[in-house]
């Protein structure tokens, strides 16, 4: 895998382009890449650009031959594709545009069905499907490397997979998660809120050995009812286990329990090659954990599921993370990574408020906005130092800036219209 | 539940010192295919406590000549390596429970699922 290489982008780079040059990068770090991003979808050795037809003759009559010919011998086949973003081109005018690059020296043969070589035309006409202009702001040609794992998001599309539930994440931050904790074969993965196993389903795509853990029997028993719209009870089949073998990989399997993340019952070891997660807000499902109504909120109406816990105490949304931190710290391998979600109410975010460690780097914090008020963060943590034995991380509360967020469920609903407080029975899936 | 995943559970009732391993009593045990790849299990040999594996797969009947003691030069042995992954991952316990060696707490394990809270007053 090629992690480590530096990210070097060559002068006028534009972060919102959809189109990035890079340099520094060796063919085989492009395959590699491409073999687990969802978020590229093809690569290209670049061989020439420029804002019209005219400069990109330029550019590529002046890239080297010696680069090019490896490519273009006798007996060789290739193909030109035309790739225009943002517009639509008739037949005749793609054929007239590779027709236009006559001026490059390729001597083999013409093969649409198997060519050895692929090259490709890429036209930009800009992010803006109302306003396409007539000629293309920028012009690229390269030969084509590879393509990325877009498609995994269409084949894991949860809208066809056996077991959902209300909020299992989507297929394509599933894998973009995946990548964040660098999931690699023969990994063992933990998702101590497993609810449906999304994220382990994605883990188990890039090879890893997967377990997970909730609180909701229910759930982990695939029991209860459906999340889809025209489907009361779940079938036999609906559990995680049967998601892994619809996908082919219920071979990296290991266990699920009924556990509550609050109250760890693995031995303090590096245990686990990743941490993924996506703990509740709090919103659709609630936060629970077990312990006495002593001095705890009243939940909220309706709002707990039937779950075989015993008693159970609203689970402060800031405690959640404190746990987290601390459970990775003591049970990640070095050097290895926790990669969760955060909910954020927008008014009051600072970055201040993402929960730290002291065994744990930040690695990455990045937003995917909800609402005009709400959001929920990807962060990345790397674990960087082993747990001394001394005093309990957290359990000062001038040490957790999130307290704040507590409320969260309340802030969230406070934006919209007050309707009953009653949640939606059955929300639509969210499509990709 | 896998015996690989026994390895690393630990009891966790209030006050327990020594809750580790869990004893386990099988009522329904099942023998599960799993394709052999012999890199993880050289992998999480290091990993385990040797010998609550070997306590594990006596309680189950599933020793058979498992060595109480971990072998030299394992990554080479191929029939060594299968031996451990026949009993980290194809052996599953479907019903029965894990039982908390020093409070004596049973956690049910029903259709392969260990159910492991705990009740408030052992929290």
């Amino acid at each position: 895998c090629s992690y480590g290489k530096k990210f070097q982008p060559i002068e006028n780079f534009k972060e919102k382009s959809p189109f990035w040059c890079l340099d520094g990068l060796s063919e085989e770090d492009v395959r590699g890449i491409m073999a687990r991003s969802v978020c590229a979808k093809s690569a290209f050795e670049l061989w020439g650009h420029g804002q019209t037809h005219s400069e990109l003759r330029t550019s590529l009559l002046n890239y080297p031959l010696e680069h090019m010919s490896p490519f273009m011998e006798k007996h060789s086949t290739y193909r030109i594709n035309v790739y225009t973003f943002n517009k639509t081109l008739e037949f005749t005018d793609r054929i007239k545009k590779i027709d236009a690059l006559d001026y490059l020296p390729f001597e083999g043969t013409v093969s649409l069905k198997s060519p050895q070589h692929v090259f490709c035309l890429l036209e930009d006409y800009g992010t803006d499907p109302n306003d396409i202009p007539d000629h293309p702001y920028y012009i690229y040609f390269g030969r084509w490397i590879g393509d990325g794992q877009r498609e995994l998001i269409r084949s894991h599309s949860v809208k066809n997979r056996h077991f959902i539930g209300n909020t299992s994440m989507d297929a394509g931050l599933s894998f973009i998660m995946a990548n964040h904790a660098k999931v690699k074969e023969n990994d063992v993965v933990f998702d101590p809120f497993v609810g449906t196993g999304s994220l382990l389903v994605a883990c188990s795509q890039f090879g890893a050995y997967v377990c997970g853990s909730d609180i909701d029997y229910n759930t982990i028993h695939g029991k209860g009812r459906s999340s889809r719209k025209n489907q009361k009870w779940r079938g036999p089949d609906e559990n995680i286990r049967a998601n892994l073998r619809q996908y082919g990989t219920e071979n990296m399997y290991l266990d699920v329990m009924v556990s509550d993340a609050s109250k760890p019952v693995w031995r303090e070891a590096a245990l686990f090659d990743a941490i993924i997660t996506d703990p509740p807000y709090g919103i659709r499902e609630s936060t629970r954990r077990t312990g006495s109504h002593k001095d705890t909120a009243k939940p909220a109406d309706g709002f707990y599921m039937e779950s075989h816990v015993p008693v159970s105490q609203a689970y402060h949304l800031s405690d959640i993370f404190t746990d987290l931190l601390n459970f990775s710290a003591h049970r990640l391998v070095m050097g290895e990574r926790l990669v969760y979600w955060l909910p954020v109410y927008r008014p009051d975010y600072s970055e201040e408020m993402v929960p730290l460690h002291p065994c744990l780097r930040l690695i990455s914090n990045s937003e995917q906005t909800l609402s005009s008020h709400t959001s929920r963060r990807l962060i990345t943590m790397e674990k960087i130092k082993e747990p001394e034995v001394c005093a309990h991380w957290g359990s000062d509360p001038s040490l957790s800036p999130y307290q704040g967020h507590n409320a969260f469920r309340e802030k969230y609903f406070s934006g919209v219209n007050k309707r009953s407080g009653k949640e939606e029975n059955k929300p639509e899936v969210n499509g990709e | 539940m896998k015996l690989l995943t026994h390895n690393m559970l630990t009891s966790h009732v209030k006050g327990v010192t020594k809750g580790y391993p869990l004893l386990i009593k099988a009522t329904e045990v099942k023998m599960n295919e799993v394709e052999f790849n012999p890199q993880f299990v050289s992998r999480m040999i290091p990993k385990l406590e040797w010998s609550a594996l070997v306590q594990a797969a006596d309680e189950l009947g599933q020793r058979q000549d498992l060595p109480g003691e971990l072998v030299p030069d394992y990554e080479k042995n191929e029939d060594f390596l299968k031996k451990v992954h026949r009993l980290l991952l194809e052996v599953e316990v479907i019903e029965g429970c894990l039982q908390c060696p020093e409070s004596g707490r049973e956690f049910p394990i029903s259709r392969g699922i260990p159910n492991m809270l705990l009740s408030e007053d052992e929290a």
